[in-house]
């Protein structure tokens, strides 16, 4: 190949065909930077809205073995939210600006994360549902062509599946419990499926950054390849716990050898991605008082700091 | 809003005894002191370190990747660098 009469486009195109890693200080054209900085500041964004519906069962844990895990779970989400900031910040994006955009709900996060978590058979869902999505989504990451992203993807996806598994033992040990509590089960379950196989987003005919994001390699499969994924690990997955997926059509395909299933609510997909979802207004406000109600604490440690290297110097 | 972002660290973990300490992501921390203890709970939480190290970012210098053709070049032309270069004849054996 001549290089040399090559663009410099054509020549970062060239270098992602062949798998060649990006690093933060390579040459690379402003829309893949600006597409990475919110395809990334998004995801973490998600990852720290998502402590709120779980941080709210953590008091109410049925057990101290649950309360521990789900515990460790939100933490590990803390950690994955830092991990991705870090990702966006070697592209100059800044930490503060990153969070200000969120507070003043100029950024998006999952909308997963609008719903409410009204019982404890949720946190048996969350995880082994929606982590299950989130873990869909993530393991081609691993792979995505901008280095540091991908490694934080590598950490992160590393964690997940404990906290799948963790759900899916919530929803077995109801399952296998009284005649209420399998009914528990089935009545999140009932709420929970539509919202999580919108969490792949929209349909590929209404995704029109699909195709470059792509040919960039930081998006490795449609949305609709890996809801039809996602339905198909799930479906038996709900039929060994004895629960029903709350979609009449899904049946499996001989031909297609997958299942077949029904259409999403798309008006609903866009009312929440839109603000209008039922807890749009306390996830961000429970963000923006915990931020804000976090000021002293981050003042008086830089106050701290500063007094010490005052002290250090004089020493010295 | 004149308040200030606290600064940025790299953080390095030697995973265990007789390993190198190998860069694993950044965090912001007030100081030393606190980005030690925040790298632990970000980057540690099972046992993945028996060490850390922080650096603030902005004392770390880089080669320019821009140049990295020419930078590396010197040592693109030495093959007699690599043991593959000579050849042993096969009665010799031990080399
Ligand atoms: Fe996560
Ligand atoms: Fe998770």
């Amino acid at each position: 190949m001549e290089t040399s009469t090559l663009t410099p486009e054509e020549q970062f195109q060239a270098r992602i065909d062949a798998d060649v890693r990006i690093e933060p200080k390579d040459w690379m054209p402003d829309a893949y930077r600006k597409t990475l900085i919110r395809q990334i500041s998004q995801h973490a964004h998600s990852e720290i809205v998502g402590m709120l519906p779980e941080g709210n069962w953590i008091t109410r844990a049925p057990s101290l073995k649950r309360k521990s895990i789900l515990l460790a779970k939100v933490q590990d989400e803390a950690g994955h939210g830092l991990y991705l900031y870090s990702a966006a910040e070697t592209l100059g994006a800044s930490r503060d600006q990153m969070l200000a955009d969120l507070h003043s709900g100029k950024a998006k996060y999952s909308s997963i994360f609008n719903y409410p978590t009204l019982s404890w058979a949720d946190m048996g869902c969350v995880g082994w549902l929606v982590d299950g999505a989130a873990i869909l989504n993530q393991v081609p990451l691993c792979r995505t062509s901008y280095g540091p992203y991908a490694r934080a993807m590598v950490r992160v996806c590393k964690e997940e599946s404990f906290h799948q598994r963790q759900g899916f033992e919530v929803m077995q040990t109801l399952c296998e419990g009284s005649a209420a509590q399998k009914e528990m089960a089935q009545e999140s379950l009932n709420r929970w499926w539509w919202p999580t196989l919108m969490m792949f987003g929209p349909k590929d005919a209404d995704s029109p950054n699909t195709e470059q994001s792509m040919k960039w390699r930081i998006k490795r499969f449609t949305n609709d390849e890996l809801r039809q994924k996602f339905v198909d690990m799930m479906v038996p997955q709900a039929e060994f716990l004895g629960l029903t997926v709350p979609d009449e059509k899904v049946q499996w395909n001989e031909e297609r050898q997958a299942y077949d299933f029904g259409e999403v609510n798309w008006d609903e997909f866009w009312a929440v991605v839109k603000g209008n979802g039922l807890c749009n207004h306390d996830r961000l406000q429970a963000r923006v008082q915990a931020h804000e109600e976090g000021a002293w604490v981050r003042e008086a440690a830089l106050a701290h700091a500063a007094k010490r290297a005052a002290r250090a110097a004089v020493a010295a | 809003m004149n308040q200030q972002e606290w600064p940025l660290w790299e953080v390095f973990i030697r995973s265990k005894q007789g390993l190198d300490h190998k860069h694993v992501g950044s965090l912001h921390a007030a100081d030393a002191v606190m980005a030690v203890q925040n790298a632990r709970d970000v980057y540690t939480r099972r046992l993945e370190g028996v060490s850390i190290w922080v650096v603030e970012s902005k004392h770390i210098h880089a080669s320019n990747p821009d140049e990295a053709a020419e930078f590396f070049d010197p040592a693109a032309d030495k093959v007699y660098r690599h043991p593959t270069f000579y050849d042993v004849p096969d009665s010799i054996k031990h080399m």
